[in-house]
């Protein structure tokens, strides 16, 4: 056995170069950020102090209120329509149905696929004068109307239905796995007091899954915060700013609009929603634990 | 502590070794972002020229501008920076004469006597306090209008001249179920449309007014309401599939008949020659329809800064060479624009061009294009708001002026 001050220190020097990277790499970049954001940097980071006028700007840009409240309607539709069609989806493959692996694996396939990928063949197949509603319009039916994506107060619907489409077989593989969890004799027993199958479902099998419905709700609730690439592909923000998100505008003002004292403002903005979002979280999960392991 | 003595150490080993000579004799490596067939042909008249008096061109191509300016940009910052990058004539490369990481051309100007052949708008755009800190290489103009000849001649439509006789051949170009104007959904064509009524309508003195002076007041201004409600009004001349739909898929429905008329730079062009057509026959152009003002745009090469003495006269030899009048003719030619040179042969440019060229050469024919003139921020601010306006018909042309005018006022 060595000492146990050695074990320490060479625990720590290996540890090391992963201290140097959270320091430098994420905390240090954050304050450097959260620093750039009170300057009027242009293209250059320079270290000429405005205060607030970032901020003031920020939340006087239309753009970026659109962007919050698009950010929220995308969440909301896409989480939710995700977890109802992910479980709808791990119900119906979980009924010793034939051939369950090829239904599996055609309901995961969406996820296989990039989000550059995902909005290219929405926005083709959703295209007015190219998709659907051109194919319709050919069978016969001149009248039919299906132009949500080129119609501002409707596109960020056809965002989160693409997003849904993608995503929802992810939850239905989780809520699956947890559907094959539940012990066979609480179904024997339900059976046995005539209790309704759906009952069942409702009271006894969904709060069996909440740990299952706790990991989807993070993985997709991760996915709304970043959520770039599918508006980029699909409209690029467009009609006029009605799909914009605030990465997209964090990127466009870091690169072509050449406004870094706005991004990071916009940038520091998102870090602290999600610090917000996020703090209840983490209070339950690592300070209320020790106290309910007792 | 002897473990962040031999990473510090290594470390300093790669900065070193990023920092160390990236450019041999006369090697000049360039960054730009000319990548689609007609472009690259233009460029590789650059690199044979310049390999012809001695240099050795290393091609650094970027596709896509902003992906290319960030690239070069961060190599610049990064102290390993490549022997001349593109910009677009304007105000995008400002920011690196102001923290002084350019180097000054003024010796290559004054040998060259760069003041005598260039125009006093380009000179104006290329010098910060009286020094030359990039060359123009070529001069582009947004404000054409392109029809397709048959379909008019089908429709028994005569070329417009005005903004009313285009109104009404669209008029009868929707009567006959044809697109009358195909529209990008691409937020910088909206703006590039929005240009071209703001200066065909409006006229050269209001467009400078705006984005020259940022005057407000010009904004406010009846003369301007006007130019907004022309715009406005042309709205209705689109179809449903412009979203998603990029500026040469909207000159191709007119290359291929599908719509009457098309606003687009003169680089559409390319894809008219691609077609196998002929600019100013089968695809007919009109350049700054209403006041026959013509647009000046274009790109720049700009030369960071270096102590490398190869690295210097590989950058004195380029500027030289992209400026010769065989190099501007042959170039031009191949890009579509017109040459930077008042002074060489033009006789071998196509029909369109010689028509801009006249433009040109008249007094108070030309303006400085909108890049010259604002900031990327607000020209990305005006952008927000044009396609808000251009995709949402119920909003009131009103509403777009007064945030128009908030922006300009910022300025």
């Amino acid at each position: 056995m060595k000492p146990r001050f050695l074990r320490f220190w060479m625990a720590q020097v290996a540890l090391l170069p992963a201290w140097l990277i959270v320091i430098f790499a994420y905390i240090g970049t954050i304050i450097w950020t959260i620093q750039i954001s009170f300057t009027s940097s242009k293209v250059f980071p320079v270290s000429n102090y405005v205060g607030f006028s970032q901020y003031t700007r920020l939340f006087g840009s239309e753009r970026w209120i659109i962007s919050v409240q698009n950010l929220a309607i995308f969440g909301l539709i896409f989480i939710v329509g995700c977890l109802i069609l992910g479980f709808l989806l791990a119900v119906f493959l979980d009924q010793r149905i034939r051939a369950e692996s090829v239904f599996r694996t055609i309901f995961l396939y969406p996820y296989a696929l990039s989000f550059i990928v995902t909005g290219l063949v929405w926005q083709w197949t959703l295209n007015p004068t190219l998709g659907v509603q051109q194919t319709v319009r050919n069978w016969g039916w001149e009248s039919f109307t299906f132009d949500w994506l080129s119609r501002g107060d409707r596109a960020i619907y056809v965002i989160a239905l693409a997003g849904m489409w993608q995503a929802s077989g992810l939850v239905m593989a989780i809520l699956l796995a947890g559907l094959r969890g539940v012990d066979g004799e609480l179904w024997k027993a339900a059976k046995v007091d005539g209790i309704p199958t759906w009952r069942v479902y409702v009271h006894i099998v969904i709060p069996i899954l909440t740990p299952m419905f706790v990991t989807a709700t993070v993985l997709l609730a991760t996915a709304v915060v970043k959520v770039y690439d599918l508006v980029v592909a699909l409209t690029n923000g467009g009609p006029g700013i009605s799909t914009e998100v605030p990465a997209k505008f964090v990127i466009e003002y870091l690169f072509q609009r050449q406004n870094l004292g706005l991004a990071t403002a916009a940038s520091t903005v998102m870090m602290i929603t999600v610090l917000c979002v996020l703090a209840p979280w983490l209070y339950v999960q690592y300070f209320r634990k020790p106290r309910s392991a007792h | 502590m002897k473990h962040f003595t031999k990473a510090l150490l290594g470390a300093a080993a790669i900065v070193a070794l990023m920092a160390g000579p990236s450019v041999a004799a006369e090697k000049a490596e360039v960054i730009h972002w000319w990548t689609s067939g007609g472009e690259s042909a233009a460029v590789k008249v650059f690199a044979d020229q310049f390999n012809a008096a001695g240099g050795e061109w290393v091609d650094a191509a970027i596709a896509s501008g902003e992906a290319a300016r960030a690239a070069g940009i961060n190599r610049i910052v990064g102290g390993n920076p490549p022997t001349a990058m593109q910009f677009n004539t304007g105000k995008q490369f400002e920011d690196l004469v102001a923290q002084g990481l350019l180097n000054n051309l003024d010796d290559v100007a004054k040998a060259d006597g760069w003041d005598k052949f260039l125009s006093p708008v380009l000179v104006k755009a290329v010098t910060r306090d009286g020094h030359y800190f990039a060359v123009p290489v070529n001069i582009h103009s947004n404000n054409w209008l392109w029809y397709n000849t048959a379909l008019l001649e089908a429709n028994k439509i005569e070329p417009p001249k005005t903004w009313d006789e285009l109104f009404a051949a669209m008029d009868k170009l929707k009567a006959a179920g044809v697109i009358p104007m195909a529209q990008s959904g691409d937020a910088w064509t909206q703006v590039l449309l929005f240009n071209d009524v703001l200066l065909g309508v409006g006229g050269r003195d209001l467009y400078m007014k705006v984005y020259g002076d940022n005057n407000a007041e010009a904004v406010k201004s009846p003369e301007f309401a006007k130019v907004v409600e022309t715009f406005g009004k042309l709205r209705e001349y689109g179809d449903a599939g412009q979203q998603g739909r990029q500026w040469n898929q909207a000159t191709g429905l007119v290359v291929t008949g599908k719509a009457g008329f098309n606003f687009m730079g003169d680089w559409a062009k390319g894809e008219v020659i691609a077609a196998g057509l002929t600019p100013g026959k089968e695809i007919g152009c009109v350049p700054g329809i209403g006041n026959q003002v013509y647009w000046v745009g274009g790109d720049v090469f700009v030369f960071p800064k270096t102590d490398n003495a190869d690295a210097l006269k590989a950058q004195a030899l380029l500027a030289h060479t992209m400026l010769t009048p065989e190099t501007q003719v042959a170039f031009n030619a191949k890009k579509g624009s017109v040459p930077v040179r008042g002074d060489v042969d033009t006789s071998k440019l196509d029909a369109c061009a010689q028509a801009g060229l006249k433009l040109l050469g008249t007094e108070n024919g030309s303006v400085p294009g909108f890049d010259f003139l604002q900031t990327p921020d607000s020209i990305g601010s005006i952008q927000d708001i044009i396609g808000q306006f251009w995709t949402t018909p119920s909003q009131a042309p009103a509403d777009l002026q007064a945030k128009f005018a908030d922006i300009i006022a910022s300025e």
